[in-house]
């Protein structure tokens, strides 16, 4: 009956919504009077769950899997809720979650809902609220089904410790053969590089810094808040970054706690794409600029001049603050 | 081939976003319908494919009449044929078991949907129908080339990207990159003429059990304005992004 979470890992490391999905179903539990268990596919140091609530372990080691396969890793987690007799999955918003999230759901037959924020707003019936139109509204979502799938948007609940001490398992579920049908060729990843979904911070250009030569400003002020760089879409388009950078609608998803946006208008299908996140720090020469209307925090001014204070700034905070 | 491009109905990027009925439904009033911008790469992407490869490409909805427009926009921009299953959709479920119901009978060997609709963001209908057909599946989808059943496709990872081998029949979740926003086709006259005299069938539904249910909605609570400052105050900048805003 216990509630399984996926705890993701990358190269044998969990990755931070690991936590973050491991905190969040211990309060679950909590309120459903139940435990967490965990599944978790080639992570090493598996014993760090235990931090965060989490009560077992199934550990899936298999070189098969080294590479990840939707179908596969989606087989992988509902065996292990049939398992456990389980009637709650809980899944993060990576790009590989959302990937199995349908998958294990069908395989279970089982309601899901996504883009979670927060915890269940009733345990009976089972409703939980999600963000829906690119975060223009919420949504309260009632799951009529036995078992249960949820996956929870990203940054949306936060990490919190709850020491704990978790019994581990080896688990070795069958695998279809079907299921590798599909086959990783190559990937192509920056190494070492913060990436947008990873980051708390983010920092974006627009057309407003009139070359890529000028990315030195935004790199520089990412750096000292260790963030993420990321930019709009006419900067895309114009090649001036890579389409991995792109925010907004059409590009990656942002829901940071932090998303700071260097000479960026903000056009409607931008901050539809950074909507999401907690706290928005625009930097624009245009005081009439649309994205002053949904900022926090705004500084109307010429970002040459602005960013490499503020870079400064910061480095001096956090000197101070270390 | 025979592409089957699956298009959801959803408001323009633009619409104000309002509910009705005590905040159940969403306030359709005065909303401009579009393709999901999603739906539109895989649908140029299908074209493509029609043109270079002799594909036949058919589009599906799931919808009431009124989404007939946006089929017909489809049909405008390039598509064979249209088929509308005649149905209100109550969750992704019960979309993603009416395309199943659609592939099984029409041997479709590629499926493009979108990765997601933009309004509910469910992102659950291409790997649902995956699951109920067992076709093969690559969501997040940014690159697509077919060589008789042998399929690459590029995906979008956290962080990077990734190049996947597979073959026929095949589900994708596709989303800009599949082909280049540029390259998007507009409807021109002659396709929109001939799109009036193109198949457009409708089925009825199948059962299906409903897993979920929009219960109600809200919209997020106003925010106060923006906190303005200025080059020679940064350092009062730094301070609310510490004590007050506690990001950094």
């Amino acid at each position: 009956m216990s509630i399984l979470i996926y705890a993701e890992s990358s190269d044998g490391k969990f990755k931070k919504v690991a936590f973050e999905l491991a905190s969040y179903g211990k309060k679950v539990a909590e309120s459903l009077g139940t435990t967490v268990t965990a599944v978790t596919v080639n992570a090493n140091n598996v014993s760090e769950l235990s931090k965060y609530g989490v009560d077992k372990v199934l550990k899936v080691t298999n070189d098969k899997l080294s590479a990840f396969n939707a179908k596969a890793y989606a087989d992988v987690i509902k065996q292990a809720a049939q398992k456990e007799g389980t009637k709650l999955v809980l899944l993060s918003s990576t790009t590989d979650s959302l990937y199995l999230a349908p998958l294990v759901a069908v395989g279970l037959s089982a309601g899901y809902a996504s883009n979670v924020v927060g915890l269940p707003v009733s345990t009976s019936p089972f409703q939980v609220k999600r963000n829906a139109f690119s975060n223009k509204a919420f949504n309260i979502t009632e799951i009529a089904t036995d078992v249960k799938v949820l996956g929870l948007a990203k940054n949306s609940y936060g990490v919190f410790e709850n020491m704990g001490s978790a019994s581990e398992e080896d688990f070795s579920p069958a695998l279809n053969d079907a299921d590798f049908n599909i086959k990783t060729e190559s990937v192509d990843k920056t190494a070492g590089k913060l990436t947008i979904a990873d980051a708390e911070v983010v920092v974006s250009g627009g057309r407003g810094l009139k070359g890529p030569e000028n990315w030195g400003l935004i790199e520089d002020l990412a750096s000292a808040l260790g963030a993420a760089t990321a930019c709009s879409k006419p900067v895309s388009d114009l090649g001036w970054r890579p389409h991995s950078e792109h925010v907004g609608q059409t590009g990656k998803p942002v829901a940071t706690n932090l998303y700071v946006a260097v000479g960026i208008s903000g056009a409607i299908q931008h901050i539809a794409g950074i909507n999401a996140s907690k706290v928005k720090l625009v930097i624009n020469s245009d005081a009439e600029a649309p994205f002053f209307k949904v900022a926090d925090y705004g500084v109307v001014g010429d970002a040459f001049e602005i960013v490499p204070k503020l870079t400064e700034k910061i480095k001096e905070f956090k000197a101070n603050n270390a | 081939m025979k592409i089957l491009v699956c298009i959801s109905h959803v408001p323009d990027t633009t619409s104000k976003i309002n509910f009705t009925n005590g905040d159940a439904e969403f306030d359709t009033n005065g909303v401009q319908f579009v393709i999901n911008p999603n739906d539109e790469f895989g649908l140029t992407r299908a074209v493509w494919f029609q043109e270079q490869q002799g594909a036949n490409v058919t589009v599906v909805n799931v919808g009431a009449a009124d989404t007939e427009a946006t089929l017909r926009k489809a049909l405008a921009i390039g598509a064979n044929e249209a088929i509308r299953v005649n149905a209100t959709p109550t969750d992704g479920f019960f979309v993603a078991k009416q395309l199943a119901e659609v592939v099984k009978n029409g041997g479709y060997d590629l499926v493009i949907c979108g990765k997601e609709s933009l309004d509910y963001n469910g992102g659950m209908v291409p790997g649902m129908l995956a699951a109920l057909t067992g076709a093969n599946f690559v969501n997040s989808c940014i690159g697509l080339t077919v060589d008789g059943s042998n399929v690459k496709a590029t995906r979008e990872i956290d962080g990077g990207k990734e190049t996947l081998s597979t073959s026929l029949p095949l589900i994708v979740g596709g989303q800009k990159g599949l082909v280049e926003e540029k390259d998007l086709r507009i409807p021109n006259m002659r396709g929109i003429m001939t799109a009036r005299t193109k198949a457009l069938q409708v089925l009825e539904p199948v059962s299906a059990d409903q897993t979920t249910k929009a219960v109600k909605f809200e919209k997020p609570a106003a925010k106060g304005p923006v906190k303005l400052f200025t080059v020679d105050n940064l350092d009062e900048l730094v301070n609310a992004l510490h004590n007050e805003a506690k990001v950094i």
